[in-house]
């Protein structure tokens, strides 16, 4: 019996680690995967339709409801979602001034979209974990992970796009030459043209390594909290009902503060990396 | 854990999310913000040149009201002295004209004493003849003593 248990605790944590896969599968061809093994023979050519969804309603909301108070912004006497808006506004703006020196129209609102969406997408966290893959289920639909932050795919897909940004601001900016040299004479170099011949490989090594760490530790630290506290919440799921609250109710508590940072971290790490691929050493 | 074409589904929507924000959110609320820095800055400009102002009307005031405060005394010590000299010019007309009307009642008096010594001057010689004839027991003529009776009107 209690290894039937540990079976169902099992299924159950896996069923709500498992994303809603549509993709193209050897056998089955363009299809939804029932389970993890099949999601998995998909590879890459595979969706997480569940992700996408949550992702992308979650960048309308906030898109939806920050227009909003746009249209309707006036220099008079601010509304409540005007002035909640505004100081949102004002707080994303505050950081990127004081951190990022350079002139782009492009920083203050990247780093806007990022904090809000990473923001709701890490507040989905706070769900309780059956409401929605239950409701789900009723409904037909086999798996349903509610948080698209604890997807790698999601928070890589978030940090190859400053990635892109990264690079391009730093050929078109510092130009390729500049570029190049940034990576080819640091950290080592020396006045003697033959020992700086040979720094320049060492020193591509370390600051390649260096540049594509950027991009992939900013996936993974969103991504390793985002789902350590997911699974926490699972867990805490498997108690019987009447004590989950012992753990829930505190996890939850200490998790407002968890998303939040999490959400302001990736966003000051965007504008640190747009100030130095702004700014030539 | 897969990685697959999510990547590339969340990196489109998160292109297409922050070139929205970038173009229809963040734009009109910066505006609105410092839209409403200037007009709280200008306000508060305004009201300080406010204060300023009144200060000076404050001043302006209280020398107008010292230099009327001056002036009300001036114009009180200039009515007392006129008033003064009125009260000593009327004392001087009313003591002339208590003179005179004193002189002339004197005047009057002396008049008076001197019709009445001529009556009595006229009575006085009948008064004398009518005496004499009655102590005599005969008529006197009072021609014939015109002399002794002008002599006796005359003593009085």
């Amino acid at each position: 019996m209690a290894s039937e248990g540990e079976l169902t605790q099992t299924g159950y944590i896996q069923h709500h680690l498992q994303n809603l896969v549509f993709g193209n599968h050897p056998e089955n061809g363009w299809s939804i995967a029932h389970g993890s093994e099949e999601a998995a023979a998909m590879g890459f050519w595979a969706i997480h339709l569940d992700s996408m969804f949550w992702s992308i309603g979650l960048g309308l909301l906030f898109l939806w409801l920050f227009k909003k108070a746009a249209d309707n912004a006036t220099a008079g006497v601010p509304g409540k979602l005007q002035n909640f808006v505004e100081l949102i506004v004002e707080f994303v703006d505050t950081n990127v001034r004081e951190t990022f020196h350079g002139k782009s129209d492009v920083v203050a609102p990247l780093a806007l979209t990022i904090f809000v969406w990473v923001f709701l997408m890490n507040l989905m966290d706070l769900i309780p974990v059956d409401w929605i893959p239950h409701a789900s289920t009723l409904i037909g639909i086999p798996y349903m992970k509610i948080v698209p932050s604890t997807d790698v795919n999601v928070t890589l897909g978030l940090s190859f796009g400053v990635f892109a940004l990264m690079i391009y601001y730093s050929l078109t900016i510092k130009g390729p030459v500049g570029f190049f040299k940034e990576l080819a004479f640091q950290p080592f170099n020396s006045p003697n043209i033959l020992v700086q011949a040979l720094f320049v490989p060492i020193n591509l090594l370390l600051e390649g390594v260096a540049l594509i760490a950027k991009p992939i530790s900013l996936a993974l630290r969103l991504f390793g909290n985002m789902y350590a506290g997911e699974l926490i919440f699972i867990l805490i799921a498997l108690l019987p009902w009447a004590l989950q609250w012992t753990l829930s109710v505190p996890w939850a508590l200490f998790h407002i503060l968890v998303i939040t940072l999490q959400a302001f971290i990736f966003m000051m790490l965007t504008i640190v990396y747009m100030s130095m691929s702004h700014e030539a050493h | 854990m897969n990685i697959n074409l999510t990547i590339i589904g969340q990196l489109i929507s998160f292109s297409i999310f922050v070139f929205l924000c970038m173009k229809y959110v963040w734009p009109p609320v910066m505006a609105a913000l410092r839209e409403r820095q200037e007009k709280i800055a200008q306000s508060l400009a305004d009201a300080e040149q406010g204060a300023q102002r009144r200060e000076e009307a404050e001043q302006e005031v209280n020398t107008m009201l010292q230099d009327a405060k001056a002036q009300a005394a001036e114009i009180v010590a200039q009515a007392q002295k006129r008033s003064n000299e009125i009260v000593e010019e009327s004392k001087n007309t009313a003591r002339k004209e208590g003179e005179r009307l004193m002189a002339s009642a004197q005047a009057d008096i002396e008049q008076e004493v001197v019709s009445a010594r001529e009556t009595l001057r006229k009575q006085v010689s009948s008064i004398a003849v009518q005496g004499a004839g009655k102590i005599l027991g005969t008529e006197v003529n009072a021609d014939a003593h015109a002399k002794v009776l002008d002599d006796l009107v005359g003593q009085l």
